[in-house]
């Protein structure tokens, strides 16, 4: 093959895979990400997870730090809830029953299936107690099943809130229960026809008052019609007492976690933003969420940078639209966000953790890792820093991905991982060391992803 | 003596008849569902145009092999021959990345997959009209 068959024929593979070769990442961290011109080939990037075991490794954390699995075995754990006595709730699901309308449908749902976990989903809540406070959680036991894939949780005095992907309901709990007393009690129900982006996200408000609830879009970009997308990708605010509901924002393709911030009570999400618009299109972010704000979806992105692909076009939404706060990376794929607390270490007090499940629409892959975005002043100040890595290898094998964080308030980080149905835990101090005893914590509205700061 | 006549008589195989009107039928429906998609924005009619370019890519496939066939059959004359399937084998080409096109979501698929269907369809059109007077010129015994 001569030069000229040659530079042909890499022109044409790169065209085929839009663009993939380059990768020379730019910097896309923060408040003004660097956002390069839209690109799709014929073909989108498509790298996805090669699942394999850990055996004997463990996922990387920093020096000082130990991780350890707390419970295995798990029907794909999602979200954590830290309960006041030490316990720890696990949602376990799998959602979504969106019908293949193209042939590209069927051909990518098959290939990206190949990077999740083959278990089925345990439409549970678990429960895992470490009775001595020895680090060893010996206890787990099923606390409610007959759920219907159950993501985000939260507690407000006695009272447990869990958003099925259908419905936001609720148990009454006390402290120390290991079992429900009964089937949950729906509060609302939530939109659920097709669920594309199935994950219900939840928070309670500091003072117990308000639920919000992250409800995805029901397609990437608007291609399973406008009709579809309904009341999708916005943060609902329910009333805790009467099940009503109102939009707390809106244009938010998929906040797939939410967290109220110590101190301000201000609600903080993270959402996945829309692919095949190139590897470094378009970021996933982390934002404070303004009341009433309109960020963007489906008419644009990152303010107002307009998105083609959704027609009709509607110039009055794209210049109402908010700049997210902070971007994350494209294609990171964050599931999960818990504010940090001092009992973390000086080097990770002030901040949030990001769990990243990790990419597929991108030939370098990222994510795959959970972050620490320090924060400074209540605002996020500098790059993330990787907390836990090596869920996925150079060589391409990936042995977990990160799905819900959650700050245990004595001092400790779970991490749900629903590739090798783990929880981690991940503790300031060297291996072995055993943790403080489980002292109670003042009881308030507590959330997965948000410490439970006792404003109540 | 019944035999060969019955075999000249089939200058074009039914088959192969079936093959490229199913062709060029799918075609010209993924081509209208891309006009009032492009119109209306409706985007049911964008998946029409999928699945109909994906059918049309399967029976043209065969169509195309029953060409290739007739390539070594001598019944037509060797330059129409060749250019049947040659015509054949750009359309099905163009059709499929027109299939890969209409992969994008959205909006994303235009105005690329109407241009590419109009020219996937008139390809079609002029095998089909290739075929149908290669039969006429071939000469039905």
């Amino acid at each position: 093959m001569n030069r000229l068959n040659l530079v042909a024929a890499v022109a044409l593979a790169s065209m085929l895979a839009g663009c993939g070769g380059g990768d020379a990442a730019p910097e896309q961290y923060g408040a003004n990400p660097q956002l390069p011109a839209q690109q799709r080939g014929l073909l989108p990037d498509m790298v996805i997870a090669r699942p394999a075991a850990w055996g004997d490794r463990l996922p990387t954390v920093p020096q000082g730090y130990t991780i350890k699995a707390i419970a295995t075995d798990l029907r794909i754990p999602r979200q954590t809830l830290v309960l006041p006595n030490g316990d720890i709730l696990v949602a376990e699901g799998r959602g979504g029953n969106a019908s293949k309308l193209k042939p590209k449908d069927v051909i990518a749902g098959y290939i990206k299936a190949k990077g999740t976990s083959p278990v089925k989903g345990g439409n549970r809540l678990t429960l895992l107690r470490d009775a001595n406070g020895d680090g060893t959680y010996e206890m787990k036991t099923v606390f409610a099943d007959g759920l219907n894939a159950p993501y985000g949780l939260a507690l407000v005095g006695d009272t447990l809130y869990v958003a099925d992907q259908d419905a936001l309901v609720k148990f009454h709990y006390s402290v120390g229960q290991t079992h429900a007393d009964g089937p949950p009690v729906t509060v609302t129900d939530l939109p659920s026809a097709i669920n594309h982006h199935w994950t219900k996200a939840l928070a309670a408000s500091a003072d117990g008052r308000y639920l919000y609830v992250g409800i995805g879009s029901n397609s990437n970009i608007t291609e399973r019609g406008m009709t579809a997308e309904v009341e999708r990708a916005r943060i609902w605010q329910v009333d805790a007492q009467t099940g009503m509901h109102r939009p707390y924002a809106t244009g938010v393709r998929n906040p797939t976690a939410l967290a109220v911030q110590p101190g301000t009570g201000a609600l903080w999400a993270v959402v996945n933003e829309r692919d095949e618009l190139g590897p470094d299109l378009v970021p996933d972010y982390l934002s404070s969420i303004r009341e009433g704000g309109f960020y963007g979806w489906p008419w644009s992105y990152w303010g107002r940078h307009v998105d083609p692909r959704a027609q009709p076009q509607n110039p009055e939404k794209v210049a109402s639209a908010i700049v997210p706060d902070y971007s994350l990376g494209s294609h990171v794929a964050a599931l999960g966000v818990a504010f940090s607390s001092p009992a973390m270490g000086a080097k990770f007090a002030d901040g949030v953790f990001v769990g990243e499940h990790g990419s597929w629409n991108r030939s370098n892959p990222v994510g795959y890792k959970v972050v620490f975005v320090p924060f400074r002043d209540g605002h996020p100040a500098g790059n993330p820093i990787d907390f836990v890595t090596g869920f996925r290898g150079g060589d391409g094998l990936t042995r977990g991905r990160p799905v819900g964080v959650t700050v245990d308030p004595r001092g400790a980080l779970i991490v749900a991982d629903d590739l090798s149905n783990t929880i981690w835990r991940v503790t300031p101090g060297a291996a072995s060391a055993a943790m403080k005893p489980a002292a109670p914590v003042p009881s308030g509205a507590m959330s997965a992803g948000s410490v439970g700061n006792a404003e109540r | 003596m019944a035999v060969i006549v019955e075999r000249t008589r089939w200058a074009f195989h039914p088959l192969n008849a079936v093959f490229l009107a199913g062709a060029v039928a799918l075609f010209l429906g993924a081509l209208l569902s891309d006009i009032t998609y492009f119109r209306t924005y409706e985007i049911q009619w964008n998946n029409f145009s999928s699945w109909l370019l994906a059918g049309g890519l399967v029976v043209g496939a065969f169509a195309f092999l029953a060409a290739v066939v007739e390539l070594f059959r001598n019944r037509w004359r060797k330059s129409r021959a060749w250019i049947y399937a040659l015509l054949l084998l750009a359309t099905w080409i163009l059709g499929f990345i027109d299939a890969l096109v209409h992969a994008r979501d959205a909006f994303a698929t235009m105005p690329a997959g109407l241009v590419l269907s109009v020219i996937v369809v008139v390809l079609a059109c002029v095998a089909l009209w290739i075929a149908v007077a290669g039969m006429r010129a071939g000469g039905v015994s």
